[in-house]
């Protein structure tokens, strides 16, 4: 039977003919490439480059300048972990990531579930629950440290009010990493909160209804329909948080400047004093590769066992 | 008992001008598929909503079984709803989704295995028990919606607009499928919709609402027959009542529509003066010969359309596009002069001035014939 199809005679389209060359075939490839090629730039040039640039310094001693001198191997590891105040910062960073990310996304989400309430006036609580978002960390430090002045603070007066004596708050060894603590979940506040009442008004209003119809209370409702409908926002603002807490610097340098005694040196102002107080750039980025090892397994611990418990639509 | 009785209900948003209900009384009997139809934004949500205890009644009274329950919460009314949107909980399984009352309402769990599979078994969703919302079609959505208002066994059933986001063929099937349900359980059904089709199949009565006020309670085939009004006329029906201006003389006895086109018929009630008659698309016959009694006139067909066992066609009457259904297939073109013939006893005829029904006289003799063919 003769087929009348014209493309049977004719030239066939190239689709999957062997004879299409290397540069055909990659064509999708090359155009992807293309479309990537501004952000790669900007990576290479802002991430890459400095991440394996501190990866390689990590293996050697540096000079006042920061160039590499002499390999040493994995020297500046063993060092970091058998120097006390490295372990110590360590331990410090752990804690503070402890006191700040749990207590952030519990006060932002009660704030957001408070602010969601159809009240009057609600407005304005949003904006001023939102404002720290529009706070530097640096006018935030210098406001905490008026709230936290031992003699003329308003933190010292009101507790006094209740009978307890004046605490030194940056400067005591037992208060000053949690001073720090609640500066950061003030800072963390506004964005936390944020990002979770957007959240909470994306969830559609007639599953409540449906539900109060059912007769659930608002416990109930908050425990079986809030709370998991929010479970990827509130993944979402954990590992922010997580990974800012991690790599706080600002509000260190600030109120406490590491002290009183290495209590609040976290892990970044460990890194910057070694780096650009000591000039000692090989032992600073053995340290940033710990951190950025410490961040990374974090990370992944809370991906593979917290991320189960997210319910993405 | 839980017969739904609302008393001169009116309804304002937020204490704000104008009313999206308007002074409503009606009382839905126990057991009765009650239809609420009317055009979009005409209220027929909010009054749902009213009757659920999900907006506030603004002024008047609702009784559910005989009980004052203006201030009831939701839960008390012990009802059940289907959302438009379904309200499915996006992050339960259909399992969970729909036993989700029955655990707020700490019903034991072999009664709630109960429910769940009979109301699955009869909506065949046995097979995705374990599947998530985003993963089921409309139509199996919407049977989750409606497996959820099952197994709740509430006495009293509200539905907004359960059908509209499915295509034609299941809406068909599900209308019938609701109606069983409806009447297996002895449900008080109120059901809203904006679609005519079934509130014409579906109801025991109907409402017809219209910007907050109600327009005529009734029958679906009365209401049908009887329209109290141009608007329910003209939404009731489709395609819809043919409506133009005509004058009644009352010393000839003679409606005239135009000089071409004029109805001798005795309407005793009415005083000569111009009126707005409508006459439905299927009371507009093929003459037939030798017939001295029907009123024949000659019209330029503009529009056909072949339904298959029907033809509809337009031609104009005075200022109005009128619209003719014959029975059969008739290959009319545009341009094709034709002889139609009127039947005047199915005329309705409406005040010019109030637009109220002031004549109808379709004969109520289908109960009659409806015996006769019933062996
Ligand atoms: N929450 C609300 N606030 C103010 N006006 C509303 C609200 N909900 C509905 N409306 C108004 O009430 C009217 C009726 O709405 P609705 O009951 O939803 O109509 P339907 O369900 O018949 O389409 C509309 O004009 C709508 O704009
Ligand atoms: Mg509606």
């Amino acid at each position: 039977m003769a087929m009348e199809n014209p493309t049977s005679t004719g030239k066939v389209p190239s689709l999957n003919m062997p004879y299409r060359t290397f540069w055909e075939k990659t064509r999708p490839i090359q155009v992807a490439i293309l479309f990537l090629l501004p952000s790669l730039i900007l990576f290479s040039v802002f991430v890459f480059y400095p991440l394996f640039r501190t990866i390689y310094l990590s293996f050697f001693l540096t000079n006042q300048k920061g160039l590499p001198t002499v390999f040493v191997g994995f020297d500046n590891f063993i060092q970091l972990f058998q120097s006390a105040d490295f372990l110590q910062s360590i331990e410090a960073t752990f804690l503070f990531v402890l006191y700040t990310v749990p207590a952030s996304v519990v006060i932002s989400l009660f704030l957001a579930l408070l602010a969601n309430e159809k009240l009057k006036g609600i407005h304005f609580f949003r904006t001023i629950f939102a404002s720290s978002l529009g706070v530097s960390v640096a006018a935030a430090s210098v406001t905490w440290l008026f709230i936290f002045n031992p003699t003329m603070g308003v933190l010292n007066r009101m507790i006094s009010f209740f009978g307890i004596p004046e605490i030194n708050w940056l400067a005591d060894p037992h208060w000053a990493l949690l001073a720090v603590s609640i500066t950061t979940i003030w800072l963390n506040l506004g964005f936390s909160f944020l990002i979770i009442l957007g959240g909470l008004q994306n969830i559609d209003q007639s599953l409540y209804e449906s539900s109060s119809i059912d007769g659930a209370g608002y416990f109930y409702q908050l425990r079986r329909i809030t709370i998991p409908m929010l479970s990827p926002t509130l993944f979402f603002i954990m590992t922010v948080s997580l990974i800012n807490a991690f790599q706080t610097f600002g509000q260190i340098d600030l109120l406490t400047g590491g002290g009183p005694g290495q209590t609040t040196n976290l892990m970044v102002y460990a890194i910057y004093k070694d780096a650009f107080v000591n000039f000692n750039f090989g032992k600073a980025s053995a340290e940033v590769v710990i951190l950025f090892l410490l961040i990374l397994i974090v990370t992944l611990l809370q991906f593979k066992f917290v991320e189960k418990k997210v319910h993405y639509q | 008992m839980s017969e739904v009785e609302l008393l001169s209900v009116s309804k304002l948003y937020g204490n704000k001008q104008p009313y999206i209900i308007k002074n409503l009384s009606v009382t839905i009997e126990s057991g009765e598929f009650f239809v609420i139809v009317g055009p979009s934004g005409c209220g027929k949500s909010t009054l749902l909503r009213m009757i659920a205890g999900l907006e506030d009644i603004s002024e008047g009274v609702l009784r559910i079984g005989g009980e004052m329950a203006n201030h009831w919460s939701p839960s008390q009314r012990d009802i059940s709803m289907v959302f438009q949107n379904y309200a499915l909980y996006p992050h339960l399984n259909v399992r969970e989704n729909i036993i989700f009352g029955l655990r707020v309402k700490k019903i034991s769990h072999e009664e709630r295995e109960k429910r769940l599979l009979e109301a699955c078994e009869m909506l065949n969703l046995t097979d995705y028990l374990n599947r998530k919302p985003r993963e089921l079609s409309g139509g199996q959505r919407q049977r989750v919606a409606l497996a959820r208002a099952i197994v709740s066994q509430s006495p009293i059933c509200l539905m907004d607009e359960p059908l509209s986001n499915l295509d034609a063929k299941l809406r068909a099937h599900m209308r019938s499928e609701i109606r069983k349900i409806q009447r297996q359980f002895g449900t008080t059904m109120i059901y809203v919709t904006h679609d005519q089709v079934e509130a014409m199949t579906m109801g025991d009565r109907m409402m017809i609402l219209n910007q907050g006020e109600i327009q005529q309670i009734g029958r679906p085939i009365d209401i049908y027959n009887h329209p109290a009004n141009t608007f329910v006329a003209s939404f009731i029906g489709s395609p819809q009542m043919n409506m133009c201006e005509a004058y009644y003389d009352g010393t000839s006895q003679e409606l005239r529509i135009n000089n071409d086109l004029k109805l001798t018929m005795a309407l005793p009630k009415l005083k000569t003066s111009t009126y707005i008659i409508g006459l439905r698309p299927e009371y507009i016959h093929i003459p037939q010969p030798n017939n001295s009694n029907q009123t024949t006139v000659q019209v330029v067909i503009n529009h056909v359309e072949l339904l298959g066992n029907d033809t509809l066609f337009s031609f104009q009457v005075n200022d109005q596009q009128w619209t003719a259904k014959w029975n059969g297939q008739w290959l009319f073109e545009p341009g094709d002069k034709i002889s139609i013939a009127l039947d005047a006893d199915a005329i309705c005829v409406f005040d010019k001035g109030t637009r109220q029904l002031v004549h109808s006289s379709i004969k109520q003799d289908h109960d009659e014939l409806q015996k006769g063919v019933l062996a």
